[in-house]
């Protein structure tokens, strides 16, 4: 066996163990809900989950198991599956490898527990309504869809009116499928819990801010997937508290996540799930860390709307003013903001041309961000799961001529580079 | 048959929006879909103008929206950003796909015209919550308008207005059943262009042209007698190819009705006119059959697509598909499977900003034909 690097294992994340024990239990408990009797809720990212902790019912994640097809390489084949199904090669690859799933039993753990009911939140895009129509034909099972209208400049009064209804019948259907009572008592500690595990996991994003950042936004990517999955729960907020304590200790330590810290990035858009590695290498070989990005604060970026002791009135907007359903010249805004608060040198935009709705609107963030802040900019042209549209040697050279750009940059502005 | 001025109209949409801008008083309000309330515009005193994005040299859209976008939201951007409709007062967009949604913002942020509205109906079209809130976002457009063009709008001009679609709609009805039966007059591409030039033509300019041309049609449209040709239901989004007709009938088939948003889609549903208004106008909405972006129960399209072939005796469908456009191409299997059910023979055409090579398509369609 080769000797471990001790440089390499310094800077390894110690509580990524613990995260995948949790993971791997979630999935057991999920894949064998139908002998403990247990309920199984396929729900969206953006997707209320609160109200399913509260009934008991197990949240399954299609977008994080498409995110786990994707990491584990498996995107094309079943891309081409549902191309052989008959779905076009330019729909959303979360969707097209997930629909393929279904009759295959495919995937890196042979398909995702059936479904008892969809809950389908349109908050995140159109897609989504989409594929739970499909799935809830398929598996001929109750489809939920929240409605949450989108909120190009403002989030009106008529908009917040009809989602707290829908919240209302949410909970109606619930109470209808599970066959039993809403318990509210229940909701409420749900919800503080909920909010608590959010602060927790803006915390860890924020530990970032320090140079260098204990964590990049590549480790953010693997360290979600429970403020996705089980908000709202104690294991959550165990996890993070515990992997709060390990950033500030290497904080304390000044152990960086890339060895020479001396740019910093922010990265739009959803990980290229199967390059993931080798584009934090490659941009480590240039003493870059992609510090921050607008995917992963998602889950806690409406915090400022969330009331604890008010989480079921507070939780339309909530739910509706999530970054993905906000007009572009907002997210400009809140990138802005990002760029100011994690103090980055470039700007890495993933052109993914499955989420359209993530990614039209980009080409004004750069050129808004450019003139607020001036700092170079980068577009990848990719896909998070189909392998098929990534060009490994036109995305390296764009990335050196990018490192470069910012490496002159800093040095006329007189800084270290 | 005459149809010149409604082919003057699509040959050349700027310069016709820059004729009326001209000659009328009445501002013009530029939509993109057919979710658009139209009655509203139409009773605020403005002109309805369908934009459907006719440019195909993308040059200043690439600035703004990467290749992976349909050609209709990209031709649409490239005519705003090239001046083509500066003779319109504002856009209006109802959130319809996620390609428009952006489009909406994009426009908003890079095309300079006095009045940006976004209408943005609800995704679901079939509880009771989803209608309150259509009425609301009615209600929103209706003081929107009423601001922004400085004119109230009564009951009585939304009574109007709703008279005067409701018309329209029964004209392109007729139109549409007067090709049905005779596919030879008006021919499939004349009722294209009749079809487009409406969306974009003066309301009342419209209304009196129409049953002119059906009068005429009536007198002259002798009935067919069975003959071998192959009737042809097509359905997609929007067809933007009035060639697409001739190669068909080249072919040996009839396009005899379709499933279009800029087809069909577009005049079916009433409006009560006995009704409240706004009412009325969100009722036609909330039962006419959905497009892909909206939400109505698990089988509402296919149930339609298959009655409709049934009903129009179809020996065929052919899906025109427009590359990038996921609502429809994530409904393409299961109504194909709905199709193939029933036994109706049907093949999907792909088309991205042009139609494949004449020749190809031809032979594809000939192979089709001829089995059916
Ligand atoms: S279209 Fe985008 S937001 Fe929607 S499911 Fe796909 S990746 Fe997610
Ligand atoms: S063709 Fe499709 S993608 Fe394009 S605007 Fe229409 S619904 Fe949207």
């Amino acid at each position: 066996m080769a000797e471990k690097d001790p440089e390499k294992e310094k800077r390894k994340i110690k509580s990524t163990a613990k995260m995948q024990e949790i993971m791997t239990n979630y999935y057991m408990e999920a894949k064998t809900a139908a002998d403990t009797g247990k309920k199984v809720a396929w729900i969206t990212s953006g997707g209320p989950v609160e109200p399913l902790v509260v009934m008991d019912v197990i949240p399954v994640y299609p977008e994080n198991h498409g995110a786990m097809i994707g990491a584990s390489k498996m995107g094309v084949d079943l891309c081409e599956k549902a191309e052989m199904m008959g779905y076009s090669i330019d729909l959303c690859s979360y969707a097209r490898s997930d629909i393929a799933c279904s009759p295959t039993d495919g995937g890196p753990i042979g398909g995702l527990p059936k479904p008892d009911m969809l809950i389908c939140c349109n908050n995140i895009c159109g897609t989504v309504l989409k594929w739970y129509e499909i799935q809830a034909r398929y598996y001929n099972c109750p489809l939920f869809i929240l409605d949450t209208p989108f909120c190009h400049t403002r989030y009106p009064e008529e908009a917040e009116k009809y989602v707290k209804r829908q919240i209302q019948e949410y909970i109606a259907f619930l109470e209808d499928v599970c066959g039993k009572k809403f318990d509210y008592d229940r909701m409420q500690e749900v919800g503080r819990m909920s909010l608590q595990g959010q602060r927790l996991w803006q915390a860890v994003l924020d530990s970032a801010t320090h140079r260098p950042a204990p964590l990049s936004a590549i480790d953010a990517f693997i360290h979600m997937a429970l403020i996705v999955t089980l908000r709202g729960t104690q294991p959550a907020i165990d996890y993070y508290t515990m992997l709060l304590a390990e950033m500030n200790d290497r904080i304390a330590q000044g152990i960086g996540a890339v060895p020479r810290e001396r740019i910093r990035l922010l990265w739009d858009n959803i990980p290229i799930w199967y390059r993931m590695k080798w584009l934090s290498e490659t941009f480590a070989a240039h003493d870059a860390c992609l510090v921050a990005d607008t995917y992963t604060s998602a889950w806690c970026g409406t915090l400022k709307y969330l009331d604890e002791n008010d989480f079921l009135g507070s939780m339309a907007a909530g739910y509706a003013r999530i970054y993905l359903n906000i007009g572009v010249d907002e997210m400009a805004k809140q990138v802005v903001d990002l760029v100011d608060k994690y103090g980055v040198d470039g700007f890495v935009m993933h052109s993914n041309r499955s989420c359209k709705p993530y990614s039209f609107g980009q080409y004004d963030i750069k050129r808004i961000v450019q003139e607020k802040r001036d700092i170079p900019s980068l577009i990848i042209e990719a896909d998070m799961v189909d392998e098929r549209h990534f060009s490994e040697g036109q995305i390296e050279t764009r990335i050196d001529a990018f490192m470069e750009l910012i490496r002159q940059k800093k040095r006329q502005t007189g800084q270290k580079a | 048959m005459n149809c010149e001025i409604f082919e003057n109209i699509i040959g050349d949409p700027a310069a016709y929006g820059r004729q009326q801008q001209a000659k009328s008083a009445k501002p013009i309000i530029g939509y993109v879909c057919s979710y658009t309330p139209e009655e509203l515009i139409l009773a605020a005193g403005a002109h309805p103008f369908r934009i459907f994005g006719n440019s195909r040299n993308i040059e200043l859209a690439d600035e703004h929206l990467q290749t992976y976008s349909c050609a209709l939201v990209r031709g649409a951007l490239e005519d705003a950003l090239a001046g083509n409709l500066d003779f319109l007062a504002g856009t209006v967009f109802p959130h319809s796909c996620d390609s428009i949604m952006r489009l909406s913002d994009i426009w908003r942020i890079n095309v300079n015209l006095p009045f940006h509205c976004d209408v943005v109906l609800p995704v679901k079209l079939n509880t009771a919550s989803s209608r309150d809130y259509f009425m609301d976002v009615l209600e929103r457009f209706r003081l929107d308008l009423e601001k922004h063009l400085n004119r109230p709008i009564t009951k009585s001009d939304l009574r109007k207005a709703i008279n005067t679609t409701n018309k329209i709609r029964g004209y392109l009805k007729r139109l549409y059943e007067l090709h049905h039966d005779n596919p030879a007059t008006p021919k499939g591409h004349e009722l294209y262009t009749i079809m487009r030039a409406s969306m974009m033509m003066d309301r009342q300019d419209l209304l009196s042209e129409l049953p002119k041309l059906i009068e005429n049609l009536e007198a002259q449209s002798p009935k067919e007698t069975a003959n071998k040709r192959k009737r042809i239901v097509m359905a997609g989004s929007i067809c933007e190819h009035p060639d697409i007709y001739s190669i068909i009938d080249e072919a040996g088939g009839d396009v005899v009705w379709d499933d279009f948003c800029s087809g069909a889609r577009y005049f079916e549903g009433h409006v009560d006119e006995t009704a409240e208004p706004l009412s009325a106008i969100a009722d036609r909405y909330m039962n006419r059959v959905v497009c892909p972006a909206k939400h109505d129960g698990l089988s509402n399209r296919a149930d339609h697509l298959v009655s409709l072939a049934k009903k129009r005796k179809a020996d065929g469908v052919i899906f025109l598909l427009l590359k990038y456009c996921d609502p429809h191409a994530f409904d393409y299997p299961y109504l194909k499977s709905a199709l193939d059910n029933e036994g109706v023979p049907n093949i999907l055409i792909e088309v991205s900003d042009q139609l494949p090579a004449h020749g190809q398509l031809k032979t594809r369609f000939e192979a089709f034909i001829e089995m059916l």
